[in-house]
């Protein structure tokens, strides 16, 4: 992928191919020419954006977890409690399509939004309440994974620790720093389904939600100025999930269950919708922006007064979801499959009445990858500056610090290869096997491990579990300034080769490395490592709870 | 369902032929209903065993199957998965053949004729309930595409032995599809293709 400045060299920045996505498409291939499939047209920015509800907490869950099936449980008790409800139910992408059958968490796409906080550990008990005997794509069966936790192996949602239609599962999420370090914390997760060889079609029926993790520095009060950072909060704090999606003629989600090379869609939602329009206010806001797949690669533009017009300054303050040591200025901000970006627009340089359109340059036309190129534009999302409002936040210069990289604690190193083999997808050659543990790190070790594209011209983004880690060299050089981050994605391009720093604290068990290019991933570019206690601790086995009636 | 899957095997086992010429052999348009009869040709192919049967009709519908494409003359991947395959079918004992079916597609329906291909199962200790295929280069062609086994890049897509990698399973009853490399470990796709139909008492692990 071209870096900003290779853009600007290139020149390619200022080509105005721009539309409206006005049901004309672009951008999207099927596995079989016959059965291309063109979305029915609908008019832009005629939905208001919805911003998912905020999860609310019960007073106790009824049967009350079970200790023993979590590790340092005691350590950590439990102190808030929720029940999510994975149902089917029916959701409107746009009023000029019909209504379609969707999945969610409790519901509704995306799911509600968890607010947790540093030192309050969770215990989230997500019901399967989908249709057991459903008929098409997405299979009732199901594994939350919350995505960027610093969570034990058997909460992690390992891909086939799934349970069924009727069964229920308790997720413990501490909410602990790694390593006790309040440099690493984390801020804007996601949650979604991770069952093995159905990742791509049960996110794409729904199963998404975002789950924002506040702390002292990164308080979700604006007034707070110390010790909190005092960013945009509140109704100013909007998460934006991404995911692109094609419809059949009727108007129905379609999903080409015969492509295993990547799935795009001609029609780009924002939290579930259409081409949304936002009305907001001259003052600063906070966007949390994610990347929810299942194959698309985003580079996120501003412009002023008409797409494709203008390259608006913006700020970016973290890198997956992880506050960066400083803001940066940047113009535009890209995104692989689970990347997250949160950026600070402050609509107060503009006047009430204008317009601002986030737009998508980077064209992709297959499960490839981005091509590089940037012939025609796709305005997503619209902001209509409509009012005043009073502003506290503040964009300070410094955010959080970076923990040092100790290369002295390094024990090992690894190589990963992620390639392509024989129309499928490997790591080293070896295809998923969910009994191959693939590396078996100590737990309190250090590891270097360089990951590599394998060739092909394809895009890979590489995700793993339990804990960040930082980059030291991307194609030997040090990474760019966004990229100085701790991160849970890095985007491998064609010919990358990229190499991190990573610690195992805190956890013992199972983990998987991934292609988050979920179609890659569900075609089993996917390995299992284990963390081993020091003294040989083992996990408790993930506990499901039994049937129950359905009403 | 599993009634049902148990019928339309024991008459394709012994009735095939004779249910065709019924219908009359080579009309594609018999009456077809299921989630997926709009979406697989009703191509008709030849198994190993010599019979013409319809692909959509025969072979998928209301079934849990497990599809792959293969060559006879490939002395690279090929022998190596059906022998992967061979493991899935010892391992899945008699079920294969009454509610769960293999297939295995050519690439090279010219060569594979279905004489070549009878040797080639029995070399292979294929038993009944798992079918080789062959048919008219265009059929196949078709067939491979709406598999899905396709590159988006023109070159590699002409490269057949870049198609022989995978193997689709899935329950056409409940249009419920997925697919994962042909040299998976064989415990590995018995549990994915058992996985296949519905239940809500078993635990995953
Ligand atoms: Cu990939």
């Amino acid at each position: 992928m071209l870096s900003r400045r290779e853009w600007i060299k290139e020149g390619l920045w200022s080509i105005p191919a721009f539309h409206y996505g006005l049901g004309t498409l672009l951008n999207r291939r099927i596995s079989n020419e016959d059965d291309k499939v063109t979305s029915p047209p609908t008019r832009p920015f005629v939905v208001e954006l919805p911003i998912p509800p905020v999860a609310q907490a019960i007073q106790k869950l009824d049967p009350a977890p079970d200790p023993a099936a979590h590790q340092r449980y005691s350590e950590f008790p439990p102190r808030v409690f929720y029940e999510i409800h994975q149902k089917e139910a029916k959701h409107s992408f746009h009023p000029d399509l019909p209504e379609n059958l969707t999945w969610g968490f409790d519901g509704i796409f995306p799911g509600p939004t968890f607010h947790a906080r540093y030192g309050e550990p969770i215990i989230a008990r997500f019901y399967n309440d989908l249709p057991a005997n459903h008929v098409g794509f997405g299979i009732p069966e199901t594994s939350t994974h919350l995505h960027n936790a610093h969570t034990a192996s058997e909460s992690d949602g390992f891909p086939t620790d799934f349970f069924f239609s009727g069964q229920c599962k308790d997720n413990h999420y501490p909410n602990i720093y790694a390593g006790g370090d309040p440099r690493e914390a984390l801020g804007t997760l996601w949650y979604h389904d991770h069952r093995v060889d159905f990742t791509t079609q049960n996110v794409y029926k729904g199963l998404v939600g975002f789950y924002l993790l506040f702390d002292e520095l990164d308080s979700g009060h604006e007034e707070d100025w110390n010790p909190g950072l005092g960013l945009p909060s509140g109704d100013f704090d909007v998460p934006l999930a991404f995911a692109d999606k094609a419809f059949t003629p009727d108007g129905q989600v379609f999903f080409d269950a015969f492509n295993f090379d990547g799935i795009l869609g001609d029609k780009f939602t924002v939290n579930g919708v259409i081409q949304p329009f936002f009305k907001v206010a001259r003052r600063k806001y906070r966007f949390r922006l994610l990347d929810a797949g299942p194959s698309r690669f985003y580079q996120f533009f501003l412009s002023k007064d008409e797409p494709g017009k203008t390259s608006e300054l913006f700020t970016l303050i973290a890198n997956d979801g992880n506050l960066l040591p400083a803001p940066l200025a940047v113009q535009s901000v890209e995104l692989g499959v689970a990347n997250r970006m949160d950026v600070i627009i402050d609509f107060s340089n503009y006047k009430i009445g204008d317009q601002l359109f986030l737009e998508n340059r980077l064209e992709q036309t297959s499960g490839r990858g981005p091509t590089g190129k940037i012939p025609i534009g796709d305005a997503i999302l619209r902001f209509d500056v409509d009012r005043d409002a009073a502003d506290h936040s503040r964009i300070p210069s410094k955010l959080r610090e970076l923990p040092p990289i100790n290369l002295s604690e390094v024990v090992t190193e690894r190589r990963w290869v992620f390639e392509r083999s024989q129309g499928a997808w490997a790591v080293n050659g070896k295809f998923f096997n969910v009994n191959e543990i693939r590396a078996n790190p100590e737990q309190g070790t250090a590891e270097i491990w360089t990951l590599k594209n394998g060739g092909g011209g394809w895009s890979h983004p590489i995700h793993i579990h339990m804990e960040e880690f930082q980059i030291l060299t991307r194609n030997g050089e040090p990474p760019a300034p966004h990229e100085v981050s701790r991160k849970d994605v890095v985007n491998l391009g064609p010919g990358d080769e990229v190499r991190i720093f990573i610690r195992f604290r805190d956890w013992v068990g199972r983990y998987p490395t991934h292609c988050h290019n979920t179609v890659h991933e569900d075609h089993a570019m996917m390995f299992r490592w284990d963390v081993t206690g020091r003294n040989g601790e083992n996990p408790p086995s993930p506990r499901v709870f039994g049937t129950r009636i359905l009403p | 369902m599993r009634r049902r899957a148990l019928l339309v095997s024991g008459a394709l086992a012994s009735l095939a032929s004779v249910i065709l010429r019924g219908v009359g052999f080579g009309r594609e348009s018999a009456p077809r209903t299921g989630p997926r009869a709009g979406y697989f040709p009703n191509a008709i192919l030849r198994t190993h065993e010599n019979k013409p049967v319809r692909f959509y009709d025969d072979l998928i519908k209301g079934k849990v199957v497990l599809i792959n494409f293969m060559y006879t003359n490939c002395d690279g991947l090929c022998p190596r998965q059906t022998a992967n395959l061979a493991a899935v079918q010892r391992a899945l004992g008699d079920r294969v053949g009454r509610d769960i079916f293999m297939y295995s597609i050519t690439l090279k329906p010219e060569e594979d004729t279905p004489k070549v291909l009878q040797e080639y199962a029995k070399s292979n200790g294929v038993k009944p309930g798992w079918l080789f295929l062959t048919g008219k280069p265009e059929d196949v062609e078709k067939l491979r595409r709406k598999l899905g086994f396709v590159d988006p890049d023109p070159t590699v897509d002409k490269d057949k032995s870049q198609h022989i990698g995978v193997v689709l399973y899935g329950n056409e009853a409940l249009d419920r599809w997925a697919a994962c490399p042909a040299l998976t470990d064989p415990t590995e796709i018995v549990r994915y293709v058992l996985w296949m139909e519905p239940k809500n008492k078993q635990a995953a692990d």
